[in-house]
């Protein structure tokens, strides 16, 4: 939201600097995003009198003698064709800035400083400026897109500042507003909260009109009052177009409006000063002298005044003539009744419509105006009411018709007026958890125009009709008064009357923290990836349609078809990490995400699907292998007391001699294995890439075991090295748990070296070796027990698996 | 005789100088003091050939000799062993410049890390933790928490919807709602998680992380709810950060507040993190507007409340200077590894 500092003085007057004000609006809940100084790429500019002008001979320059008043008196070259003896200018001075314009005198090239020089050997002390070098066109100034020297008035005074002559000293204020105050979007309702702020009266536009014109027949029927509460119809006669007069042709174009015609000017200039979007169309083409709001046709059309053709549904309001549609509610006039040069009679529209109407409208058809967003924040009927008032006295102070009596009003409920509201003032400082002093509550809502009177606890108020956002309860007011008295009376207090809470995060939450931890003790790092990935993303993973991962739940307005989809399985982002780290000379890594995978039972989705936290792993680089990528496995069993159990299995991303299916119990709760060599080609990979994917929710039960303490053992355990060669086909596990249910006072197996020699060993052999832990239960092993047992073993493991010790 | 010892004692002195290892000394030793082939030994044999009166003196020559010769070799091999010592020492010499051998450690991501920290400041001052779900139904998202059906934030542009009921949600809110309606006053509970926006620039993600806390009790206002973030930003922050309220707005919260904390970097002087106001923007809070209690079944004229939320991301980038919020989402491992403690 723009408000010039020029315009909102027009209504409060304002005696404080530019900075206080802004300070005063921040802590009022209006944040100044900038303020704008109009003029502040021009400095030490002043009127200048030219007393002289030589023309040098076969040049287009005269040499000038420029009178600046108390600065002195100067010789200025000058190029310009509209310098003449008696006339005044702006006279850059040495040391000045201004526009730099391009070789064309038009085009703004930054800024520039003025130093004295020399124009042809002629010695020149400073310049004579045009409107463009001053950073101005002809809405901000008239003439100041002439092409030659910009023309100050005749009572200028020689040597004062130009900026405070040229506007140049004005500021626009850019505020950040929240959007419980559409009020505020507009120079009124910022000008009340100004003059709330410096407790200063407000000044109302005039709103003043005499009807003077003639009147018609005419009506209004609105067919879709849900849509248009309120539609104010107003016939304005003998028309002239014209141009505007500089003053409002300069306010519209500070906030960034440009100048069109009279009539056309009008209705913005209440768009913005009022916040009321209004519309003016030219009789002529109104046919049937009648004006109908409702719902359009499907497949009805319009071109609206940009020349855009559009094709409408129900869901879009119209303004219609007698036949046609002449206007896209709120939205943008149509072609057919825009105001010409020959325009001699008006209607104007000033209507409230339904803001969500509006806005799915300009949505659905892409055609955002300054009409349709000031809408969508939020129209008041205050503003709609008064609006057209402010416009047909404009009209009558441009002079550029006559308002005649022809005014009708169709609206769907009572006419804003002041809302009586009472509160209580104990509760209201209860919430607030001060107590505000009577005189300021008064003092402050009355700057707010809520005439607020005080009789024992009960606080009786009347909310402006433009305060929309009240909504009748104590916390409205509370929130009034504490923005206006100011946040820095509340004394930080710690919860005095509040019972005491037993805080802390649940079982599941610390087990999650313990299992990251785990896992960070083994090298690997956290990382967090969007809970959206690619439908392409499953194609790298060549999973095949029927896999359950592709039944995944679509977005139905993603940033882009990248994001598109919510995670099935959290792979795709692990792989894509180990991609963009491989691509940027990160040559190696281990990473670990727990995230949710999102199952639908059915898709679209009719109920909340389940958002199964999932652990995801990825291990690159070289050096790893398929078992130092298990070590993530290794870290949640140390942690937690677990026992995985791989099984080979296969997935269509994975190698197929290097995938495992990884069980805790009987349950399958996940795979690991190796990036398939097909994948890697096609990404580009060439280092080792191991990826895994646990299901967190079947871990997460296991998690909980509370340790145990086991009694030391007064008897000493024995350790004994087993040396074994066997068929390459018998897996390591399978000894592992033979070993173990061989002998009942095996503690634990531990595979510590693989050995393959085709003369020692065998073809097609291989020998593991094991350090076998064997702890005593009620008595010490007795001399060569231990040994036995391990004779046992290798007979056991002999006989039933064809197992030698080496 | 004399001359035979003088001529042992002339030995020892002359080679034991020359012994340079202590297994050398102690063969050289043992050509003396061996038990059966000893030099000195075998004077001490030949004394069986002296006569009775002889041996005595015979006998003490010798023994000094001996007692003289054991002390002389302990010296000798003492030296040669502090000498071996020393020169082991220094073929062990190493580097102490030389970098560490470490283990390979990982890190938590900066997310979880200042996530915890949260939980942990929070959990002291009796929050539980509730964690809702990201896909989120209408109702909750925004309904409940008094946000009406034609408000802007609901519009398609911020909202990332599933269907017109199901969305991802655009703020933890929504979990106020479902401890409000399953739990009854005094509350206190945070709520961290992942959101959701359609926003995807510089200084936006389209998924990012909040942490809501909310406090229904009897008696609560305003105060205590600048109270406790007092105390949230002396602890994220530092000794010394304090806090501002200022007016906003949320449709959930009336007053609604936008609460900066004092720069701590530059002690409020005004500096680039501050962009020279002395403060800085971290969460927006209010007191819980009456409608949300009301939606959950908790009559407003007897318990009040308050709620705050913050982005995870800003509290992690301002802690630690990180500048781009890209750089959370992409695992790569140099940002990574720069979070090891």
């Amino acid at each position: 939201m723009l408000a010039p500092l020029s315009w909102l003085r027009e209504y409060v007057d304002i005696d404080v600097s530019v900075r206080e004000l802004e300070e005063k609006l921040f802590g009022a809940g209006f944040e100044v995003e900038e303020v704008i100084e109009v003029g502040k790429d021009v400095s030490g500019v002043v009127v200048g009198l030219v007393k002289s002008v030589t023309p040098v001979p076969d040049t287009h320059i005269s040499v000038c003698t420029v009178d600046c008043g108390d600065k002195g008196t100067f010789q200025i070259c000058c190029g310009a064709d509209n310098v003449r003896p008696g006339g005044k200018y702006p006279a850059a001075l040495v040391g000045a800035t201004v526009i730099k314009t391009a070789r064309d005198h038009i085009t703004p090239e930054g800024v520039m400083t003025i130093s004295k020089g020399k124009i042809r050997g002629i010695e020149s002390e400073g310049m004579l400026c045009s409107g463009v070098e001053l950073g101005l066109n002809d809405d901000l100034c008239p003439g100041a897109e002439y092409f030659g020297l910009l023309v100050l008035p005749e009572d200028a005074v020689p040597g004062e500042d130009v900026k405070p002559l040229l506007g140049l000293d004005d500021f626009i204020f850019d505020i950040a507003l929240t959007a419980n105050r559409p009020d505020c979007q507009s120079i009124v309702g910022m000008a009340r909260e100004v003059a709330a702020v410096l407790k200063k009266p407000f000044k109302m536009p005039d709103l003043s009109y005499a009807e003077t014109g003639k009147t018609i027949d005419f009506d209004v029927t609105v067919d879709a009052p849900d849509l248009c509460p309120r539609y104010i119809a107003h016939y304005v006669s003998d028309v002239t177009i014209a141009p505007s007069p500089a003053w409002m042709r300069r306010y519209l174009a500070l906030v960034g409006v440009r100048s069109i015609s009279n009539i056309v000017d009008i209705t913005n200039f209440v768009l913005k000063e009022f916040g009321q979007p209004m519309h003016a169309f030219d009789l002529d083409f109104l046919e049937g002298n009648k004006i109908r709001v409702r719902r359009a046709e499907p497949g009805e059309k319009i071109i609206t005044l940009d020349e855009k053709e559009f094709a409408l549904t129900p869901d879009n309001l119209v303004i219609c003539d007698g036949k046609k549609p002449v206007a896209l509610a709120g939205v943008m006039g149509g072609l057919n009744s825009e105001i010409r040069d020959t325009t001699t009679e008006v209607v104007f529209e000033c209507a409230k419509f339904a803001r969500d109407n509006i806005r799915r409208t300009a949505r659905a058809l892409g055609q955002p105006t300054d009409s349709s967003q000031r809408y969508e924040k939020g129209v008041d009927e205050y503003a709609t009411v008064n609006g057209v008032k402010r416009a047909l006295h404009l009209v009558e102070q441009l002079g550029c018709g006559k308002v005649s009596s022809l005014h009708i009003e169709r609206a769907a409920g009572p006419d804003p007026a002041p809302r009586p509201l009472t509160v209580s003032i104990s509760k209201m400082n209860a919430l607030l958890g001060i107590t505000v002093p009577s005189d300021e509550i008064l003092r402050h809502l009355a700057a707010l125009d809520f005439a607020p009177e005080i009789e024992g606890d009960t606080l009786r108020l009347s909310v402006p009709p433009w305060r929309e956002d009240i909504d009748d309860h104590v916390s409205d007011i509370a929130e009034e008064v504490i923005r206006s008295y100011g946040y820095e009376h509340i004394t930080p207090r710690f919860l005095e009357t509040a019972r005491v809470t037993a805080g802390g995060r649940a079982d599941e939450q610390t087990a999650l923290l313990r299992l990251k931890n785990a896992l960070v003790s083994q090298g690997f790092f956290e990382t967090v990836f969007y809970s959206f990935f690619s439908p392409a993303d499953l194609d790298t993973l060549r999973l095949p349609d029927d896999a359950p991962e592709r039944k995944a739940i679509r977005i139905k307005n993603p940033i882009s078809e990248d994001l598109s989809l919510m995670r099935t399985t959290l792979l795709p982002s692990m792989l894509n990490a180990i991609v963009r780290n491989l691509r940027r000379g990160n040559p190696a890594g281990r990473l670990f995400e727990i995230g949710a995978r999102f199952l639908a039972d059915e898709l679209p989705i009719t109920d909340y699907p389940e958002e199964r936290k999932t652990l995801s792993f990825g291990v690159f680089g070289e050096g790893e292998t398929f078992f130092t990528a298990k070590s993530a496995l290794a870290a949640i069993e140390e942690a937690f007391g677990l026992n995985f159990r791989c099984e080979a299995d296969t997935l269509p991303f994975l190698h197929p001699g290097m995938t495992a299916a990884i069980f805790l119990g009987e349950e399958k709760i996940g795979v690991m294995g190796a990036l398939a060599h097909d994948v890697a080609a096609d990404l580009s990979i060439d280092k080792p890439v191991f990826l895994g994917q646990i299901d967190y929710k079947a871990l997460e039960s296991h998690l909980f075991g509370t340790m145990k303490y086991r009694p030391l053992s007064r008897f000493a355990d024995e350790r004994r090295d087993l040396a074994l060669v066997m068929d390459e086909s018998v897996r390591c596990a399978d000894i592992e748990d033979a070993v173990r249910s061989s002998c009942k006072y095996v503690r634990s197996v531990d595979l510590f070296d693989v050995y393959r020699d085709e003369k020692r060993v065998g073809a097609g052999k291989k020998s593991l070796a094991f350090s076998v832990l064997f702890s005593p239960e009620d008595q010490e092993f007795a001399p060569g027990e231990v040994d036995k047992y391990v004779d046992k073993i290798v007979r056991k493991l002999e006989y039933t698996m064809g197992i030698t010790r080496r | 005789m004399n001359e035979k010892i003088a001529q042992i004692r002339a030995e020892i002195e002359q080679k034991i100088t020359t012994m340079k290892s202590s297994s050398a000394l102690y063969e050289f030793r043992k050509t003396f003091l061996d038990n059966r082939e000893g030099k000195i030994t075998g004077l001490m044999k030949g004394m069986k050939d002296l006569s009775p009166e002889e041996r005595p003196a015979f006998g003490k020559v010798v023994n000094e000799l001996k007692s003289w010769a054991i002390s002389r070799f302990e010296a000798a091999d003492a030296a040669v062993r502090e000498a071996e010592l020393a020169k082991k020492n220094e073929s062990e010499r190493i580097d102490v410049t030389m970098p560490a051998e470490k283990r390979p450690v990982g890190a938590l991501h900066p997310i979880t890390i200042v996530t915890q920290e949260l939980i942990d400041i929070f959990a002291g001052m009796g929050f539980d933790v509730y964690e809702g779900s990201q896909i989120e139904n209408d109702y909750y998202n925004f309904t409940a928490l008094n946000t009406p059906k034609d408000h802007p934030a609901r519009d398609m542009q911020d909202t990332f919807y599933l269907t017109d009921e199901f969305l991802l949600r655009t703020q933890t809110s929504a979990g106020q709602i479902h401890v409000m309606e399953n739990r009854r006053p005094p509350i206190k509970i945070l709520s961290p998680g992942s959101v959701f926006r359609s926003d995807d620039d510089a200084t936006h993600s389209p998924m990012f992380t909040q942490m809501e806390g909310l406090v229904v009790d009897k008696g609560i206002s305003v105060c205590d709810l600048q109270g406790m973030l007092d105390t949230f930003a002396r602890r994220v922050f530092g000794e010394g950060v304090g806090t501002r309220l200022r007016p906003s707005y949320f449709p959930f919260t009336e007053p609604s507040v936008e609460v900066d904390v004092s720069c701590f970097a530059c002690g409020g002087k005004g500096c680039k993190l501050c962009k020279g106001t002395g403060w800085i923007e971290v969460l927006g809070a209010g007191m819980v507007n009456r409608h949300v209690l009301e939606n959950c079944g908790i009559d407003p004229d007897v318990y009040t409340g308050f709620a705050f939320g913050m982005g995870v991301e800003r509290i992690a980038m301002l802690k630690y200077g990180i500048n781009n919020i890209k750089a959370l989402f992409e695992g790569d491992m140099r940002f990574e590894k720069q979070f090891v403690r």
